[in-house]
């Protein structure tokens, strides 16, 4: 028996949400009396592997396929099923991710696992039951999942978990698969990525731009204020909506759901489905020149004043801190 | 082209989230009920398919009988028929049964649905539809195109997209901006009653996931207002009193 953990690897590096995977694998390893192995699937440096050890993984198993450079369900589910063979994984854990969410219902079907994502706590465990929190209500709310099959698949909301930072160094074995054609369906003919943003979803710091902003032009004080802290920039819906920026910087209830430690929301009134896509940030900072704004209840800082004007003034202080 | 549309029936996106006095259930009371929003991109690109190329567009819910506002909606709207699956929809993989068994009856080249729903926020049902018919699942979809019998879709991922040609059938989930969602007019509302929906009954599936009881995020504790004029104060919060940057 063993928990198992998928690392996803992005530019040869692991992805900051498969080390809280990794950390997360290891308490529930630790929990059960087992230990937590890593899989990871593409190019990466053996050494990137095995700081696993500090978030707690013993082993990381390393498929470096040449034909997939990027994500293909197929041939990833075929890998994962011959690691659950090989450590006779009972708990797999994934990230809430675009890779985790696309593998984690097949695997639950292959498997005949329970699955929950979203997951934003370590499982409660008492006897034969296990229960996990997740997130539900697109961040309005949270539920108590039990999950009653014997095989348990938890993919873990991204910034939900702590990254553990320990002693050790894991172990890292070579593996193959016999891919096939039928296992490359569905792989990309091109990747297009953005180059030099930080990602949303993993960001520690969020800045973030509404209607308030009155027009395009206006939001380099946002890309201002993100680079002075060293943040990602995001949207509400309007301003998606009108075109004033691309839909993947859209959060709230229909666009992506996040949680950094501080996200900063100018010019944004606070609509309830934009708050529920970002009500799980630690800490919520409000700049609006309406002082009714409903964001400020949901608020831990508040500027009451016009975003033209104040944005500035927080960029010139955060670049006066980095000096 | 056949096209099964899978639609989710989901609290309005402004409902306030409470919970029955046990905190077992999702207190339903006052609340007004939708079409999945991420499904509304499902049906309405399907749509735009079978208008450009032919075909026929079905919905499919898995709802009790409080469902079939929604599902007249999506007739509405452009949909050709309709089925319900007349039973509870208690976890994704009850879903996926339902969906994977009447999608294998009706042998349809494209099944769509939205990426999630936005109550329980899965991610999980358009996966497992897949893996039962032993076709492949893209998720999620911000863009999708059908020639003949292949299929080009972009698909998200983090920090970029990629592009994907492949062979129907397959599955794929659908989010913005793959279309613009349409609203029913008039004319569709007056066909849509006479369109065919039918019922028909669950085939035993047995729940994998209880969910046992709800909560709600703890509420803040007050705002800490910081005069305009001294904007730059709120930096230093944040490092010094925050401890966040």
């Amino acid at each position: 028996m063993a928990v198992l953990v998928l690392i996803e690897i992005a530019d040869g590096l692991v992805r900051k949400s498969s080390l809280e995977t990794a950390s997360y694998g290891a308490q529930v390893a630790k929990a059960l009396g087992t230990e937590a192995i890593g899989l990871a699937i593409g190019e990466v440096p053996a050494a990137e592997l095995q700081s696993l050890g500090r978030q707690g993984l013993q082993k990381v198993y390393h498929n470096n396929e040449s034909r997939l450079p990027d994500f293909v369900p197929g041939a990833y589910i075929k890998i994962i099923l011959q690691t659950v063979q090989t450590v006779q994984a009972q708990v797999i854990i994934l990230s809430t991710s675009n890779i985790g969410t696309a593998v984690g219902s097949r695997l639950a079907i292959r498997l005949g696992a329970s699955l929950a994502t979203n997951v934003i706590a370590l499982p409660e465990i008492a006897g034969d039951t296990f229960k996990v929190k997740k997130s539900v209500f697109s961040g309005k709310a949270f539920a108590d999942v039990v999950l009653t099959a014997e095989t348990k698949i938890i993919a873990v909301k991204k910034n939900a978990v702590e990254i553990l930072e320990q002693e050790g160094s894991a172990e890292v074995e070579a593996i193959s698969a016999d891919i096939t054609d039928t296992d490359l369906i569905g792989a990309p003919q091109e990747t297009i990525r953005a180059t030099g943003e930080v990602l949303l979803t993993e960001a520690d710091v969020v800045v973030s731009g509404g209607r308030g902003l009155r027009g395009p032009e206006n939001w380099h004080l946002i890309e201002d204020l993100a680079k002075a802290l060293g943040a990602a920039t995001a949207c509400s819906k309007p301003v998606a909506d009108i075109g004033w920026r691309p839909h993947h910087e859209h959060v709230g209830q229909t666009g992506i759901t996040i949680s950094p430690n501080l996200y900063i929301a100018a010019g944004i009134s606070g609509a309830i489905q934009h708050l529920a896509g970002v009500n799980s940030s630690k800490v919520i900072v409000v700049i609006n020149k309406d002082p009714e704004a409903p964001f400020f209840k949901a608020a831990d800082y508040g500027i009451v004043g016009d975003v033209a004007e104040v944005l500035p003034k927080l960029t010139e202080a955060a670049k006066a801190l980095n000096q | 082209m056949k096209i099964l549309v899978c639609i989710s029936n989901v609290p309005d996106t402004t409902t306030k989230i409470s919970f029955t006095p046990d905190n077992s259930a999702f207190n339903t009371t006052g609340v007004q009920f939708v079409i999945n929003p991420y499904d509304e991109y499902a049906l309405t690109r399907a749509i735009e398919l079978k208008e450009a190329q032919g075909g026929s567009v079905t919905v499919i819910n898995v709802g009790e009988a409080d469902t079939e506002a929604n599902i007249r909606k999506a007739l509405a709207i452009g949909a050709d028929d309709a089925i319900r699956v007349n039973a509870k929809p208690t976890d994704a993989f009850f879903v996926a049964q339902q969906i994977a068994h009447y999608a294998q009856e009706g042998a349809y080249d494209l099944i769509l649905m939205g990426k999630e729903s936005v109550d329980y926020n899965g991610f999980e049902v358009h996966g497992m539809v897949a893996e039962l018919l032993g076709i492949t699942a893209i998720t999620p979809a911000i863009k999708l195109d059908v020639n003949g019998n292949t299929a080009t879709l972009e698909r998200e991922i983090e920090g970029g997209k990629e592009v994907i040609t492949m062979a129907l059938p397959l599955v794929a989930s659908c989010q913005q901006p793959m279309c613009e969602p349409r609203i029913p007019n008039m004319r569709g509302i007056m066909t849509a009653r006479t369109k065919p929906l039918k019922v028909v009954e669950p085939v035993s599936a047995e729940a994998k996931t209880k969910f046992e009881s709800y909560s709600l995020p703890e509420k803040k504790t007050g705002v800490k207002l910081i005069d305009p004029a001294n904007a730059g104060d709120l930096i230093r919060l944040l490092r010094n009193e925050a401890k966040v940057i």
